[in-house]
């Protein structure tokens, strides 16, 4: 912040003070949620990361609107057509070889599908895959971080071995034999009854609540989430143990709080910044894991599109149509770039040595 | 020192054991067998088949069978304690051994070419930044480290291949075999790696170089140069090295995506064709491969805590 600002600010406070607000408001400035959304706002790039989740949440709820046509609308006899005005931007002779049809802004897919539409689709993938990891991820590690951390001794020696472990297992690998194993098992069981069964039921609420036909999108939440939850339950665990010695948590305990209001009304609320940071910042790591899912086969059943599915069938032709791969790829890196920007910002914001310094 | 590896050396058995079980659990709980087609074959060469692999043990036997802890039908023992990891099922005439054999050096090659990458690009970008905290340098760095955390490798590889391959025709489009090969799918590994390297560097750096010994290292008089490669840069690299290892094994472990785009023979291909052929030995081998050097290169990070900072003991 600038001398002028600061300076400002004070002023600013300090006719609240004048003007007959008592001192209760002027905590509420350098309270620290007010003050991290204060310098959160400063910080232009978190502000662009911010605007640009919001336009592509809302291009994925409106996405019916928005896109041209649906994601399996098309015409196969105008596969991999290209609009005229995409042949004179993009390098090489595409004229020479492509069919020109200017019905698709962007071009068809190599099913005659709209490109564009079908990666604007494609946000019901990327961002529930996102927002969803990040929940699960941090429903199970919070709750795990605390109750090891709060717990301590034998408790949290067991507990944190088992983070260990689960952080020697290849994640990948695990998520992808994790994907073989519903895929083959849970899709198309038609008993009922069964336990595949109702997978299966729900995972279709849930396809058909994003308004996809055929996602298989579940999955890939319990995929992910299983496996991503460890760095929250250690981050958790490590706040907890340094906070739980302090006075103010003595006090509760003895004027008799339970475990778990002091876990949720004293511990929690202080813990709370850095978990959203790292959790924010771990978003496109899960978006990227759907992408590399759908890249190798294993991710998002078609015709549901994905972004990685789509770079897939494009880098098969990258070649003579280069678009179809930068599109999707376009999409993905603003998506990324958007939850780092974001990410980082709230990191900023949230650092208590940066208080009051911006 | 040794008793501190020793203990970790022990921790990697119930490590290693849960992944196995783990593993061995999923593959074998996924519908289907290796020797369906789609043409059913006769019940006897079935069963012969089914026979022959061992596949007809009882579910536990198969595992203590594969892992080596029990006599297989055959009256040996064969598996991964003698270090065997078995005959790959849909695969007749190789063992997972030679698979390894074969496509490890390559993954391997690949991912050490994309840690060089990852440490050569990112350390020096995260020092210089660190060194001239504010000014375009920092702020040119911060910017190639955000570019490098936001785009994912599976982005970069065909705007490389576009631009390097296809464009200016100075490196091959996909393959493996020369210098020119590993270029650029080690690039399009390595730079979200290095940019990570890049950022913690920078923040770590900001750190040690407040520190009262950098002040007292060159109020004796060293060189600029010492101060900031063996006092501070050494104190820095902690952070990093903590993240090096896991980065390793995601950086070889991580390469399906890469192997692909490029046409590359590593073992990223043979784990995901061995998962939906339901080759039992190959799935077993390849991921208890990845764990083992997942955790050998924690333990080896953790060793090295001791040499760069001696304040460290482990006891």
């Amino acid at each position: 912040m600038t001398k002028q600002e600061s300076a400002a600010r004070a002023l600013a406070s300090g006719r609240a003070d004048a003007q007959g607000l008592n001192s209760e408001n002027q905590q509420k400035v350098t309270n620290l949620w007010q003050d991290a959304i204060y310098r959160l706002t400063r910080n232009r790039a978190a502000v662009l990361g911010l605007i640009l989740i919001v336009l592509l949440v809302l291009m994925s709820a409106f996405a019916h609107v928005v896109a041209p046509m649906h994601f399996t609308a098309g015409d196969a006899a105008l596969n991999n057509a290209v609009p005229l005005w995409l042949t004179k931007v993009m390098p090489g002779h595409m004229e020479t070889y492509t069919q020109i049809s200017d019905i698709y802004p962007l071009g068809a897919d190599y099913l005659g599908r709209d490109l564009l539409s079908r990666v604007i689709y494609g946000t019901r993938v990327s961002l529930p895959v996102g927002f969803v990891g990040a929940l699960t991820a941090l429903l199970i590690g919070l709750i795990y971080g605390s109750v090891s951390g709060y717990y301590g001794g034998k408790v949290d020696n067991i507990m944190m071995r088992i983070v260990d472990i689960m952080y020697a297992f290849p994640t990948m690998l695990l998520i992808i034999l994790m994907m073989a194993f519903f895929k083959s098992s849970f899709s198309g069981a038609a008993t009922p009854g069964t336990l595949a069964y109702e997978f299966n039921r729900i995972n279709k609420v849930v396809d058909s609540l994003l308004g996809l036909q055929s996602g298989g999108m579940l999955f890939i939440f319990i995929g992910i989430g299983l496996t991503a939850w460890m760095g929250i339950a250690r981050l958790a665990r490590g706040q907890i143990l340094s906070l739980k010695e302090k006075e103010f948590i003595l006090a509760s305990h003895m004027i008799g709080a339970r475990d778990g209001r002091i876990i949720w009304r004293h511990i929690l609320p202080n813990i709370i910044g850095p978990i959203l940071v790292s959790v924010t910042l771990a978003i496109p790591g899960y978006i990227s894991t759907e992408v590399f899912l759908s890249f190798i086969g294993l991710g998002v059943d078609p015709p549901a599109p994905s972004w990685g599915a789509m770079i897939s069938d494009g880098a098969k032709a990258l070649r003579s149509y280069p678009h179809q791969v930068l599109l999707p790829a376009l999409f993905l890196a603003v998506t990324m770039f958007a939850f780092n920007f974001l990410g980082d910002g709230l990191r900023d914001a949230l650092d208590p040595r940066m208080r009051g310094t911006k | 020192m040794s008793r501190f590896i020793i203990r970790r050396l022990i921790w990697t058995i119930p490590v290693i054991l849960f992944i196995s079980i783990v593993t061995f659990l999923l593959v074998h709980a996924v519908p289907g067998g290796p020797f369906d087609t789609e043409k059913p074959r006769p019940a006897e060469i079935q069963a012969n088949l089914m026979k022959h692999y061992g596949l007809d043990q009882p579910l536990w036997k198969q595992y203590t069978d594969y892992m080596g802890f029990t006599r297989n039908p055959s009256g040996d023992y064969a598996g991964i304690l003698q270090w065997d990891f078995g005959p790959s099922i849909t695969q007749r005439s190789r063992t997972v051994n030679e698979i390894f054999a074969a496509h490890l050096p390559v993954s391997a090659t690949l991912g050490v070419a994309a840690l060089l990458i990852a440490v050569g690009v990112g350390v020096p970008l995260g020092i210089i930044a660190s060194l001239k905290q504010n000014s375009a340098w920092d702020y040119l760095s911060m910017a190639l480290a955000i570019v490098g955390v936001s785009v994912p490798s599976i982005v970069i590889g065909p705007i490389l291949i576009l631009v390097f391959a296809l464009t200016l025709g100075w490196l091959p489009v996909a393959g493996w075999g020369s210098f020119k090969h590993i270029l650029m799918p080690s690039l399009a590994l390595g730079l979200s790696s290095s940019a990570i390297i890049a950022r913690l560097t920078r923040a770590s750096m900001l750190q040690v170089i407040r520190e009262d010994y950098i002040r007292t290292a060159r109020a004796k008089g060293l060189s600029e140069k010492v101060v900031i490669v063996r006092h501070a840069l050494k104190n820095a690299f902690i952070p990093v090295a903590t993240v090096l290892g896991p980065m390793f094994a995601a950086l070889v472990t991580g390469t399906f995506v890469i192997e692909q785009i490029f046409a590359i023979p590593g073992l990223g291909k043979y784990f995901i064709s061995s998962i939906t052929n339901r080759d039992y030995s190959v799935v077993m081998g390849t991921t208890l491969l990845y764990a083992l050097f997942l955790v050998a290169s924690n333990l080896f990070v953790d060793v090295t805590y001791a040499f760069l900072d001696p304040r460290i003991q482990f006891e």
